[in-house]
């Protein structure tokens, strides 16, 4: 009787493991799918003609992406120029001055909200904001677009690690009289250096795979343009008007450019990871 | 020689200097006090902003079609009538399709992760996953128009529609000409990429259950099974269920992922293989090409609506996760 009950538990937890064991299986098997489609489909797209030459017309023979990489090289760079130090410093109000304030935690929460937001409603919010008042679509619309989506993310990376420097450090500076700035600058900040720049680069990998808030702000372009005031191309949007489209040579450039960006995206991550575990280790 | 008129003045000098820098001092550290609670004001006020410049602009479409926006899928731009039930059906369905699927294997490997998960393979898969959560939506739409879309076409497709033919419910719900492209292939892709997300979350709650709590379970005489379903998912339930809100309020929002292969339709059929759309993904299509204002308008009360639905699902995960933050910090073990 025993023995059966005994027999019947232990076949539960081996099928319970299988279970999980498959489940594994199964979700690593997809993501396992998708990354070796990309590799195989795109690798043999990528050569020198990809960053050399712009976007080709319709049928799409023989071009590149140059416009749309250097479009998402400026936009990227202007939207961490913008967040980052926004991120920071409200990251740090909220570690060292707010801390738990009611309005810290009101901030702390809505943050959290924004890191989450639907890219698409930031792009509609900047384009009410910037496009419809300007009157036209612009490259520094959608910069605006990734800034906002960089703020958040460097914010609460940013109060993390400062909650994460000990309070002994702090209690030391402010035992030599210094004031509150000049601890968080001098002391604060240092100590909790690796971990913010890991911040800025996981928002750097975020931003350079976004596409829905660059649709309606910084549209496309399908010329060379480093003019902020003007359409810009970028990567994301291109390969999405690529790869909708019915030209075989389109949607070879947008294998290409979706292979580009994960690795680029891959890349930032593994650095950001790198960087962040040596503070860990120090 | 002249020592003692200059001993007499420096002193004063000195303090001035003193009194100068500390002022001085003290004038950067208020600044640098304003400028740090100015940033945190930004955020505040760009999450305002968000809520009133989209309602400011859905404001004509709600005022002109009332509830009816609501409740009506005539999707319209000839004659200027729009109704967003279509877009929210689509949303919800392929959301919560998305969850079903996602969430029993997303726990899952959670669960593989940190109970039988040999211990040299537990950092690379642990962060095999992380990495993957990552990868931007776009990829997945691509992946799933040029790779998955066809493939299901040819195979899975038609063998649905056919073995579930004389089933009562289900022959309606798997119906139709196999296009590739629909509700069904969307919720997939949204699943495959909140699916990373879910385990994330899962694992990090799982690792919080107290090894103590666990220990005497085993102790008892519990196996890894009793151990899971009866001494970690029942601690860990409010940071799973906020894990799954998370996912849920990405699921919702998701734009481009879905743009790809929802096919978009603005109607509402029974077959989850019909096309369809997503609040999301109609704004994604359509808003450059919206020529006139209730167009455009009906549009962005569509993303407004969208907003506000994902900031309660959001709210919602955190405050369950906040919950379990305290009682985890609060709890000695």
């Amino acid at each position: 009787m025993n023995r059966a009950r005994y027999e019947r538990r232990k076949l539960n937890n081996t099928i319970f493991l299988l279970t999980s064991l498959l489940a594994t299986a199964f979700g690593l098997s997809w993501l396992l799918a998708i990354l070796g489609n990309l590799l195989i489909s795109g690798i043999t797209h990528i050569n020198l003609d990809l960053f050399t030459k712009m976007t080709p017309p319709p049928p799409g023979e023989g071009g590149g992406l140059a416009n749309a990489i250097v479009g998402s090289l400026i936009m990227s760079a202007i939207a961490v120029a913008i967040g980052t130090p926004v991120g920071i410093l409200a990251g740090t109000w909220l570690a060292e001055y707010g801390r738990y304030s009611r309005f810290a935690q009101v901030v702390r929460s809505l943050n959290d909200i924004l890191l989450s937001a639907p890219s698409i409603v930031i792009g509609l919010f900047v384009y009410e904001l910037i496009v419809a008042t300007t009157h036209h679509f612009s490259g520094f619309a959608g910069a605006c677009a990734l800034a906002f989506i960089v703020i958040p993310i460097v914010l609460r990376q940013t109060e993390t690690m400062l909650l994460l420097v000990p309070n002994s450090l702090r209690e030391a500076t402010s035992a030599l009289g210094a004031p509150t700035a000049f601890i968080v600058q001098r002391v604060i900040w240092r100590s909790a250096r690796a971990g913010i720049i890991t911040g800025v680069l996981l928002a750097i990998a975020r931003i350079s795979g976004e596409t829905a808030p660059l649709l309606f702000t910084a549209l496309n372009n399908a010329f060379w343009s480093t003019d902020l005031n003007a359409p810009m191309a970028s990567v994301p949007v291109v390969i999405f008007q690529m790869a909708v489209s019915p030209y075989k040579g389109w949607h070879e450039l947008a294998w290409a450019g979706a292979l580009l960006i994960t690795a680029t995206v891959l890349l930032l991550s593994v650095i950001a990871r790198i960087i962040g575990s040596e503070d860990k280790h120090r | 020689m002249n020592d003692s008129p200059s001993r007499a003045a420096p002193p004063r000098l000195e303090t001035a200097v003193k009194a100068a820098g500390a002022r001085r001092l003290e004038r950067s550290n208020t600044l640098f006090r304003q400028l740090t609670f100015g940033s945190a004001l930004l955020v505040l006020a760009i999450f305002v902003g968000m809520f009133c410049v989209l309602l400011y602009g859905a404001w004509p479409a709600l005022h002109t079609f009332g509830v009816s926006f609501f409740t009506k899928s005539v999707w319209n731009p000839v004659t200027e009538k729009f109704g967003i039930l279509a877009l929210v059906y689509g949303t919800l369905v392929t959301s919560a399709l998305a969850m079903l699927m996602a969430l029993p294997v997303g726990v899952g490997i959670a669960v593989f992760l940190t109970e039988f998960c040999p211990r040299p393979l537990r950092r690379p898969i642990g962060i095999s996953i992380e990495l993957l959560a990552g990868i931007p939506s776009i990829i997945y739409g691509v992946w799933g128009l040029f790779v998955f879309a066809p493939f299901f076409q040819r195979t899975a497709q038609p063998f649905l529609v056919d073995v579930f033919a004389d089933a009562p419910v289900l022959s309606s719900l798997f119906a139709g000409p196999p296009y590739g492209i629909g509700l069904f292939t969307a919720s997939l892709i949204l699943a495959i990429m909140i699916l990373p997300l879910i385990t994330a979350v899962t694992r990090d709650v799982f690792d919080t259950a107290p090894s103590v709590l666990k220990e005497a379970a085993y102790g008892l005489g519990c196996m890894t099974r009793e151990t899971v379903w009866k001494v970690v998912i029942p601690y860990a339930r409010a940071g799973v269920f906020g894990g799954a809100m998370l996912a849920l309020g990405r699921a919702l929002g998701e734009t481009m992922a879905v743009t790809f292969v929802i096919g978009n339709a603005h109607r509402i059929k029974a077959s989850l293989f019909a096309p369809a759309t997503t609040i999301s993904a109609a704004i994604a299509n359509e808003f450059t090409e919206a020529v006139g204002d209730l167009y455009k308008s009906s549009l962005l009360a569509a993303g407004f609506f969208l907003l506000f639905i994902t900031f309660v699902v959001l709210a919602l995960a955190q405050l369950m996760l906040v919950q379990l933050e305290k009682r985890a910090g609060g709890m000695r073990v």
